[in-house]
């Protein structure tokens, strides 16, 4: 509690010092009024189509910052690796895509406070001779990953690029792996149960690949927008609104 | 005096600038490796792709003037059935080629057609080579259907038969005239394979996506990829210009 409340606090600080700076000047957005998210509505349960609608924890996250900040809501669907380059070009105003916080995308676009922890997990067919990530590392085998995600990079890193097939889509990935194209699939671990729920005769691996941290990025030079969606998640991470939002589409035994 | 000062000093900084993009998208990591990768997955896909858009282009090319040209005037009998039957089939080929987007082509091929391959050159080489095949064969039956009756009565008058008549006479000129369509078709296609990417094939395109991915600037992998693309092609439209001008040497 005393943890948060300093936290708060501190963004306080820092959103009425940016204030201060700003002087005048009014809030850059897009477009007035409205805030402009860039997502990838292919990575359940964090954002996915249902029916027409992008719904999933970073929709409704969103829409509560949207809320407290007083703007509409305007959700983009968008390839993964477009979001960035998209948010540094002011066409969106914030990427939310379950989005690892990295040094490299650092250099690039600022990230808010962290809303969720990822996990990266391997997907395997059931009869698959993988066990552990290190029999995935040291075999000769082919991964699928979606293209720019921090599983592509790190898998990259990893085996090399010979071994990698980048797919536009997570869920492509998956079908390749359905379709013996590729022998495991690295994602993050909860479109990973979604997507193991939705086809037979996959499993995931019990050892996670790695741990990480998502955020919601801002151009870098919006430092007046990353401090209110701070101090809004602030607020809404004290009042449990994130919580309420995250264990709804994650149950707590899963 | 200003401004030149000020320009002295702003050309370095600008210039330092697209040097450490540069470095960053091309050189660190070997990035530029995803490029030349690229490349060479683009040409084979492209080169083997062409040929079997001629090939296949040709065959139905032929199948469909001959319908059109000898059919009316044939005896019923077993040869024109077969050759209505092989022009019924062209004729779904090329509707339903034409008739649907390249990228739905490919992923049928990739997720439907070929479950089993994950040869992803072969799969691409297969899914453009018949799509641009279908497009080679309106251009080719055009070519024959342009040159004039009169030089096929005339074959056919000096003695030669049909095939004789088409391979001598028809064929060369037709080729003559569809040159520059033909060229154009190539160049289509080259620049459509940029949508390998959707089957996980790392093409050029996707090459250039990977370093955005990676490096999170769009300036210098794209303008990159597109300046390669555009180089390919203009080599390209050069040595079919001089192959015009070749074969312009047998006119009078």
């Amino acid at each position: 509690m005393k943890k948060i409340l300093t936290k708060v606090l501190a963004l306080t600080v820092i959103a009425s010092m940016a204030f201060a700076f700003a002087g005048c000047s009014k809030k850059k957005l897009v477009e007035k009024g409205k805030l402009i998210m860039a997502t990838n509505a292919y990575f359940p349960p964090y954002e996915y189509y249902d029916g027409t609608t992008i719904v999933g924890i970073d929709a409704e996250i969103a829409q509560a910052i949207a809320d407290d900040l007083g703007l509409e809501l305007e959700i983009v669907d968008v390839e993964f690796d477009s979001i960035i380059a998209g948010v540094q070009a002011g066409k969106y105003d914030i990427g939310m895509a379950g989005m690892t916080v990295t040094d490299e995308r650092k250099q690039s676009v600022n990230f808010t406070a962290s809303y969720a922890t990822g996990i990266q997990s391997v997907i395997v067919t059931e009869d698959s001779p993988i066990t552990s990530v290190e029999d995935l590392i040291d075999g000769d085998y082919v991964v699928g990953v979606q293209q720019g995600t921090t599983g592509d990079i790190y898998m990259t890193d990893e085996v090399g690029d010979d071994r990698i097939d980048r797919y536009s889509k997570g869920n492509d990935a998956v079908l390749a792996l359905t379709q013996g194209k590729v022998d495991a699939v690295v994602i993050d671990n909860q479109p990973a149960i979604a997507y193991v729920a939705a086809n037979e005769g996959l499993k995931i691996l019990d050892t996670p690949y790695a741990i990480e941290d998502y955020a919601i990025c801002v151009r870098l030079d919006n430092d007046e927008l990353l401090s209110d969606i701070d101090a809004s998640l602030a607020k809404l991470q004290a009042d449990g609104t994130i919580d309420a939002i995250i264990s709804k589409y994650i149950p707590a035994d899963s | 005096m200003n401004y030149l000062l000020l320009a002295t000093l702003a050309m370095p900084q600008w210039l330092q600038k697209l040097k450490s993009d540069f470095i960053l998208n091309f050189v660190d990591d070997d990035r530029y490796m995803y490029i030349v990768k690229g490349l060479i997955v683009t040409a084979e896909v492209t080169f083997f792709a062409t040929l079997l858009g001629i090939v296949l282009g040709a065959l139905v090319a032929i199948i469909r003037s001959t319908h059109d040209k000898l059919a009316p005037t044939m005896r019923m009998g077993a040869p024109k059935v077969a050759l209505k039957i092989v022009n019924a089939i062209s004729q779904v080929y090329l509707t339903v080629i034409r008739g649907t987007p390249v990228v739905v082509q490919l992923m049928i091929a990739y997720f439907i057609i070929f479950v089993t391959s994950n040869n992803k050159v072969l799969i691409a080489v297969l899914a453009f080579g018949f799509n641009s095949g279908a497009y080679v064969a309106e251009i080719i039956r055009s070519g024959i259907m342009s040159i004039d009756n009169g030089q096929f009565e005339a074959g056919r008058s000096l003695g030669f038969n049909y095939a004789q008549t088409m391979i001598y006479i028809i064929i060369p000129q037709a080729f003559k005239n569809v040159l520059p369509a033909l060229a154009n078709e190539f160049i289509v296609l080259l620049k459509e394979t940029s949508i390998s990417g959707y089957v996980g094939l790392q093409d050029l395109a996707r090459g250039g996506d990977v370093i955005r991915s990676r490096t999170y600037s769009a300036f210098m992998p794209l303008l990159a990829v597109a300046a390669i693309y555009l180089i390919i092609v203009m080599f390209f439209s050069k040595l079919v210009t001089m192959l015009e001008r070749r074969l312009r040497n047998s006119e009078r």
